[in-house]
């Protein structure tokens, strides 16, 4: 949690590792918009959608600190997204299965 | 009382309104919910006189509509919803896991005003004349036709949803973090694995209500479809949405009850709970596959045969753990001592009822069966078994047996067993010949009927008279017992348990110093005798 | 609130803990599960309207197609790109207050703030622009042929998705600002970066929901 206290240096530097999950998170961004231009048909959703949820792992991972967490912080933060997984399954069920 | 304890501390009322005690905030509920429990009992009684008779004498079909839609909004929102967790809960959870209060102080005093916020406004949409909708609120009715305050009353709804969530995120992390040393999970009473998964469901299903409520008042209010047919939208998705919520809610309301029972069975027949990590799962089990199910209140709307097939087979699935807890329940008591006191009567009250409520559930679970069924009074006689019958039931029973722990006074036990008693014949009486009723055809939300119905619909208004007159006997000899009971020890019951190791009524922080626990949960063979006071 | 006579004996007199929690590492997780748990709640408060954006997508794909090509991809990808970067700000802060630069914390939660409101000035002038080009359920709608109905269903969706996006940013900014004020006050480190850490776990939350939203909205039909 809290780090041991360093001397402060003298001119802050950001840290290297959010740096460059900033970075990539950046790229990804580019990424995303150019692929949603190329004509992929049905596979432009899937591309989008699998590009956002890795932006959004490395948001939870790096940002959020869960790298460095316990398993039962991750079970905590992982419980949401797994039951907005039931209600969009079991919801679109209806909706998909009509006849 | 003497000495200093939580209600000694401070007289001043400015002291109740701005605690953070969570012993205080029990009582601030408990005083709420017994309104509220009058308001909605209130629309019950005109109905049930209206019902005597197949004629439509004491109100019109308006008026009825916005009376049923009362009771149901305020029964289940401002009252069964927040009726254990909120008092019982609010009052042990810390206590029976040797802490000094919630992980949030302060949040649960916010819950209990965003609750009296909520209750008021959708007081205040009553006042002006109700709703019309049925507590479920389909839409397009709802959103387009409906001539009543359904804006104001879903507002009101919506900030008590606040006040739930904010009570499970209490209850989880507290459960979790706040447990005294040696208090492993499997140590734990079962009260507590139950709580752990109502708060589980409060805080995982309340927000989509949340945003349920946010669309059909855009609808209503900006003219903004999104439920309207007209411009391709699908009343089904209201219903998907508001089910999603609605049906984990009523293990929301069942599961801090049948967590009752599992103290009260223990206690008074002097044993540990048969198969106690079964029952543990099963909390949990009950909790994430009550996820799984709602469909099976849309079986006749429209939605696909496939989707009522798989929702249909869950409902059957999620009837299994709460089996479980009643063999288990069952197998306790055998060769235990029994002792028949009164919170003893209304946790066997609780298991016959909720098995008949849990099996008639199951009927209904059958798509041909619901499809004759539904919208009849045999849903109603099912529901009504669980709620009232499983979970008012088991709400009285924890009251009384936490009773000297609040109050730090004994209540009179024959009125009380007297008064369990009676509940149960009243309720029995009210509600038995409304299963009749449905299996012959009769439609719920009616005020008027054939004349053939009319031998069962008198049973039921007698019933419920005597079920009033039974509700109101606990009021009497309870508050004489806050004045003129005998004093409390710590431990009248004899009973295990954290929650009796300090004194009645508990000090402020609740333990003169903090315990350790080393003792497996429902340790009778070691326990104190109980007391003859 | 009137002191008890008696403490417990395992329970701390520290100032920068509350009465009823015994240790810093306890407050500390106490807060986290706190914030995951209210972040749970979030998800799925999102959760139902993004039930119905993909019901009526599955309803009438090209409409959403269609629809998502009316919205204003400039102005998504710098919001998205101004998110990401006040993410950055806040988990930066967080590291610099963990290093007691008190100073450089209160700058970067500064920046953070400024990339909010610049957030939520841009949509502001997208709202602007659609209600100019008579996309606004409720209000002006007004498109013709076959995809119209469709494309008000996405519009609805976009519009309370985003309005209730905004609101979260604007109670984000509000939280990021009481801790770039306290950032310089003599308060008890830990106290102070346990509840920096709290907020910007929400901070980053609000950021994640965006990165799903602008997928959902601003990408759909770019290619055709």
């Amino acid at each position: 949690m809290s780090e041991i206290g360093r001397p402060p240096p003298r001119t802050w530097r950001p840290p290297i590792d959010l740096v460059i999950c900033w970075i990539a998170l950046l790229l990804l961004l580019g990424l995303t918009v150019v692929l949603s231009y190329q004509p992929l048909a049905s596979l432009n959703f899937a591309v989008a959608m699998t590009i956002a949820a890795i932006k959004a792992g490395l948001v939870a991972a790096i940002f959020m600190e869960l790298r460095h967490r316990s398993g039962v912080v991750r079970a905590f933060a992982a419980a949401g997204f797994f039951w907005l997984a039931i209600l969009l399954w079991l919801g679109l069920m209806d909706f998909l299965t009509r006849t | 009382m003497t000495g200093k304890n939580y209600v000694t501390e401070d007289y001043r009322l400015s002291s109740w309104f701005t605690t953070t005690d969570h012993k205080r905030i029990a009582i601030l509920y408990f005083a709420a919910l017994i309104f509220f429990f009058f308001v909605g009992g209130a629309a019950a009684t005109i109905m049930r006189i209206e019902l005597a008779t197949p004629a439509s004498d004491v109100v019109n079909a308006d008026t009825y509509n916005r009376l049923f839609t009362m009771h149901g909004i305020i029964m289940v929102w401002f009252f069964l919803i927040p009726s254990i967790p909120n008092t019982l809960g609010n009052f042990i959870v810390p206590l029976m896991i040797g802490a000094r209060d919630l992980a949030f102080p302060r949040l649960n005093l916010a819950s209990w005003y965003l609750f009296m916020l909520g209750g008021s406004i959708t007081l205040y949409a009553i006042f002006m004349g109700g709703i019309d909708t049925g507590w479920t609120l389909y839409t397009p009715f709802s959103t387009l036709y409906s001539n009543s305050y359904v804006s104001v009353a879903v507002a009101g709804i919506f900030v008590a949803g606040f006040s739930s969530i904010l009570t499970g995120l209490n209850f989880i992390v507290t459960i979790h973090k706040l447990r005294a040393p040696g208090l492993t999970w499997y140590r734990l009473p079962l009260f507590i694995w139950s709580l752990y998964a109502t708060s589980v469901i409060l805080v995982l299903a309340t927000p989509v209500l949340a945003i349920t409520l946010v669309l059909l008042a855009a609808e209503r209010l900006f003219g903004v479809g999104i439920f309207d047919p007209r411009i391709g939208g699908d009343p089904l998705l209201f219903q998907h949405l508001f089910w999603f919520y609605s049906h984990p809610a009523v293990y929301i309301m069942i599961l801090p009850g049948m967590g009752v029972v599992n103290e009260l069975i223990s206690c008074y027949a002097r044993k540990k709970i048969f198969g106690y990590r079964f029952v543990a799962w099963a909390s949990l089990a009950i909790a994430g596959a009550g996820f799984l199910v709602w469909g099976h209140h849309m079986f006749v709307s429209g939605q696909s045969l496939t989707a009522s097939l798989v929702f249909s087979f869950m409902s059957f699935v999620v009837a299994v753990p709460s089996a479980i807890k009643v063999f288990n329940w069952t197998a306790t008591l055998r060769k235990g001592t029994l002792r028949f006191d009164a919170p003893m009567l209304y946790a066997l009250g609780f298991v016959g009822l909720f098995t008949i409520g849990g099996l008639t559930g199951l009927f209904l679970a059958c798509l041909a069966f619901d499809v004759y069924a539904t919208d009849t009074y045999f849903v109603v006689a099912h529901f009504h078994y669980i709620m009232v019958g499983g979970m008012v039931t088991a709400y009285f029973g924890g009251l009384h047996y936490w009773w000297p722990k609040i109050t730090g006074r004994m209540y009179p036990e024959y009125w009380a067993r007297a008064a369990a008693i009676l509940i149960f014949f009243g309720f029995n009486l009210t509600f038995f010949p409304q299963f009749i009723l449905g299996v012959e055809g009769m439609p719920r939300r009616y005020h008027v009927y054939p004349a053939e119905f009319q031998v069962w619909n008198v049973l039921s208004s007698g019933g419920a008279s005597i079920l009033a007159a039974a509700y109101l006997l606990p009021m009497f000899y309870l508050g004489f017992s806050l004045f003129f009971g005998a004093r409390a020890p710590a431990n009248p019951w004899g009973a295990t348990g954290l929650e009796w190791r300090t004194s009645s009524p508990p000090p402020r922080l609740n333990f003169e110093q903090q315990p350790v626990v080393t003792e497996e949960p429902y340790d009778y063979a070691h326990a104190p005798e109980p007391q003859r006071v | 609130m009137t002191m008890p006579t008696r403490r417990s004996r395992n329970v701390s007199d520290r100032s920068d803990i509350a009465e009823h929690l015994a240790t810093v590492p306890q407050r500390d997780e106490v807060l986290e599960l706190g914030m995951w748990t209210f972040l749970s709640t979030e998800v799925l408060l999102f959760g139902g309207l993004i039930l119905s954006y993909f019901v009526y997508r599955h309803a009438d794909p090209q409409a959403f197609l269609a629809a998502g090509r009316e919205t204003k991809i400039v102005i998504g990808t710098l919001n998205t790109a101004l998110l990401l970067t006040s993410s950055f700000c806040v988990a930066a802060a967080l590291r610099a207050a963990e290093h007691e630069q008190r100073r450089t914390t209160r700058a970067l939660l500064g920046l953070a703030i400024v990339l909010g409101l610049t957030f939520l000035g841009l949509k502001s002038f997208e709202y602007i622009e659609e209600y100019r080009e008579h996309l606004v359920p409720g209000v002006n709608f007004a498109r013709a042929g076959e995809n119209a109905h469709g494309i008000e269903l996405f519009f609805i969706f976009y519009f309370v998705a985003t309005l209730l996006h905004a609101v979260h940013v604007l109670c984000g900014i509000g939280v990021l600002a009481v801790f770039a004020a306290l950032a310089t006050a003599t308060i008890a480190r830990s106290r102070y970066v346990a509840g920096l850490r709290t907020a910007a776990l929400y901070w980053h939350f609000v950021d994640l929901v965006w990165i799903f939203l602008f997928a959902l909205i601003y990408l759909p039909g770019r290619s055709s």
